[in-house]
């Protein structure tokens, strides 16, 4: 066991993906010399080459197309888009090349594409630096989505990710990179939880909390708050999102019987409508109370000094919770 | 030194301005550049370029027929285009890679698509029917110039395993205004990728004329990238493969990209569900037919004393087989049973899909009392 930041994690799972298959390169803005904007790719370059360090021109639809191309090839590009906000350019590649080759040519064309995104928000970036397009990703089919929330995750599923023969949309918590944690290095792929397994992060017994990346952290403080009050919180982290866990999932509700959902990413036809929808449908006669989404604001993302009133927080969570559980909450005689 | 460029405000159209080998009338003329390309190619190549037109043409004609009679949806006709896709399809090697587009149905002949891959995918039985990798080229793209991206992307593979292939890409003039083929070039250029750009220029992208994407050569868009381009008569089969030859050859020696405009004309309609006659007219359209790429190098083989009605006759019988074995290949198709639909989206088990899966083939078999279970369905 080695301590890790996140971003320590990524580099070494990136570094042991590449020592392992001579088809991995890396390509996207800045991750040669620079390391890339958040150092993920620190040190590759001299390590690997350019070659497989791959510099590219500052378009991302020229770096998705043409990792589409390589794929094509029998390579498995790892794509670093720089920040969530500018994945859109590279939306058409992603949703009608990435997302439907495999299915358009009955399985002849695979695209074991890995598109790294830093991702989300509370660090009080610029605007188009804190976005969560998850939703746009997990609706898409052909795509596996997955977020991480610890260095261990950060470590094996990048790994498990670039091993996949689908193409996997990887989000990487900008506020986790360097929130530190045990990571075994040797832990070999096949002892690893699979990629598509959720995690009980804690388990509780009085309310199902799913989160997933950063929320996860979030839910699982709430939970610390939670049992001052002598309520047990079950966190779930989803880790997957594509295909959500519901084996795991709906577990933890039948146990529960009600459930809070937490993103930052807007509410409207976000992960948590789906999630809930889901649950209804599998768990309805288990649930004691009408299931609560804790979410960002259907707002485009607020300046940074306005973020904090966005991001879902401990607090947020807490009320939710007692909404779920029918205690006195801020809602509590208020019409909507 | 640099040069501004000044053109005319009519450049775009001006389709006499190209690199010819062949006269509309058949007539061998030299151009220093292009005539080393094609030294080697004898009398009996052209009568096999002429062949691959011609065979490609009783396609199109079978394709379209089998719309109008309703047994394909949708079909994107070649006509008049046969010269721009057998000449230059014809300078690739077998382990070079093409990318083209949906109308490219000559390129797909050449590099070995069977009759049931021109129609299954317009019949609506699957989105494609060849494996790329049987016969070295890509599915067929719809998405406009995506396919560039993924020439250059291919070609940059064939770089890091240290082989002498080359890709080629195939677009239309609406392509080059879109992002991913300036991309595509930028990419290209940047990396010294060995593919090669053919823009066949065919006047239109559905209605708009070419004068709505440019107003320069297309082929002049291409040294701004850093990558040397040539404007070839896309009428003229010779041309074709010489201009291809010389771009391939440029390619594969590593020089990087080269770019090829094919100067040429769409006879028919953008697709069968387009009415033409609301945006040409049709002098138009005669002056195009007057310049064939078919009859045009009949005619020159035949002022050699090389072509007689016999080979004519030959070639038209194969081509008539060959449009039965395709309309064959269309009625006879077999449909996926409905389950089908959900087969190949991933290539590892995806437990959300499964679980459909399972629910829907649970759906399906409530019909199983039915003679007819997979009918019932539908």
């Amino acid at each position: 066991m080695t301590q890790l930041t996140m971003g320590k994690a990524l580099n070494e799972g990136l570094r042991r993906a590449m020592a392992d298959d001579p088809r991995v390169l890396v390509m996207g803005e800045d991750i040669g010399r620079l390391g890339g904007v958040f150092r993920i790719t620190d040190g590759l370059l001299d390590e690997f080459g350019p070659q497989r360090i791959v510099d590219t021109p500052l378009a991302e639809a020229g770096i998705m197309g043409t990792a589409v191309g390589l794929a094509y090839r029998g390579y498995r590009p790892v794509v670093e888009i720089q920040f969530d906000g500018f994945v859109y350019p590279a939306f058409d590649q992603i949703v009608c090349q990435v997302a439907k080759l495999h299915y358009r040519t009955r399985g002849n064309v695979r695209m074991p594409l890995t598109i790294r995104i830093p991702w989300a928000g509370g660090v009080g970036a610029a605007e188009h630096h804190s976005e969560s397009p998850e939703a746009y990703f997990v609706h898409t089919s052909g795509l596996r989505v997955v977020a991480v929330s610890q260095p261990q995750d950060a470590y094996t599923m990048l790994r498990q990710a670039i091993a996949s023969d689908d193409p996997v949309v990887f989000f990487e918590p900008k506020r986790l990179y360097h929130s530190k944690g045990d990571v075994d290095l040797d832990l070999p792929l096949a002892d690893a939880p699979p990629m598509g397994l959720a995690r009980v992060a804690r388990a509780g017994t009085d309310v199902t909390v799913l989160a997933y990346g950063a929320q996860v952290m979030t839910a699982l403080d709430a939970a610390t708050a939670a049992e001052d009050d002598g309520i047990s919180l079950e966190v779930i982290d989803l880790r997957s999102l594509s295909p959500v866990d519901y084996r795991t999932v709906a577990a933890s509700v039948r146990k529960t019987g009600r459930v809070v959902v937490t993103h930052e990413a807007a509410r409207e036809a976000g992960l948590g409508a789906e999630l809930i929808a889901s649950i209804t449908e599998k768990c309805f006669h288990h649930l004691e109370s009408a299931p609560v989404r804790v979410t960002g604001h259907d707002i485009p993302y607020p300046p940074a000094k306005l973020e904090k009133y966005h991001l879902p927080d401990l607090d947020r969570i807490l009320d939710a919770v007692d909404r779920v559980l029918d205690r006195p909450n801020s809602l509590t005689g208020v019409q909507l | 030194m640099t040069r501004t460029l000044n053109p005319a405000a009519d450049l775009a159209t001006d389709t006499e301005d190209v690199a010819r080998l062949l006269t509309a009338e058949g007539e061998r003329i030299a151009d220093p550049a292009l005539d080393p390309f094609v030294a080697d190619v004898t009398a009996e190549d052209l009568r096999a370029l002429y062949r691959d037109m011609t065979l490609v043409r009783r396609i199109d004609i079978e394709g379209v027929a089998l719309q109008r009679q309703g047994q394909v949806g949708l079909w994107a006709p070649c006509q008049g285009q046969e010269a721009t896709q057998v000449g230059t399809a014809r300078a690739l090697r077998a382990d070079d890679f093409a990318f083209p587009s949906y109308r490219e149905i000559g390129v797909n002949f050449v590099r070995g698509a069977k009759p049931a891959d021109f129609v299954l995918a317009w019949r609506g039985e699957e989105h494609s029917t060849f494996d790329p990798y049987e016969i070295n080229t890509a599915t067929p793209q719809i998405i406009i110039g995506a396919q560039t991206l993924h020439a250059v992307g291919y070609a940059m593979g064939i770089q890091r395993d240290g082989c002498d292939q080359v890709s080629a890409t195939y677009f239309g003039d609406g392509a080059t205004s879109q992002g991913d083929v300036n991309e595509a070039m930028v990419f290209a250029s940047s990396f010294r990728a060995p593919v090669v750009f053919v823009c066949t220029n065919n006047q239109y992208a559905i209605s708009e004329p070419v004068t709505v994407q440019a107003k320069f050569p297309i082929a002049g868009r291409a040294p701004g990238f850093g990558i040397p381009s040539l404007r070839v008569d896309g009428n003229d089969v010779l041309a074709c493969l010489a201009a291809m030859r010389w771009a391939v050859d440029h390619a594969r020696s590593g020089g990087g990209p080269a770019f090829i405009e094919a100067v040429t004309y769409r006879i028919g309609p953008h697709t069968t569900s387009d009415d033409p006659t609301r945006y040409r007219d049709k002098d138009e359209v005669e002056r195009w037919r007057r310049r064939d790429p078919i009859a045009r190098v009949e005619a020159h083989l035949r002022a050699r004393g090389e072509f007689d009605d016999a080979f004519a006759d030959q070639v038209q019988a194969d081509a008539d087989a060959l449009g039965a074995e395709v309309r064959a290949a269309c009625l006879g198709a077999v449909s996926r049973p409905p389950i089908g639909v959900l087969d190949h989206v991933y290539e590892e088990p995806h437990s959300g899909l499964e679980e459909q899966r399972v629910a829907f083939a649970a759906y399906l078999d409530g019909f199983a009392d039915a003679a007819h279970g997979a009918e019932a369905v539908r």
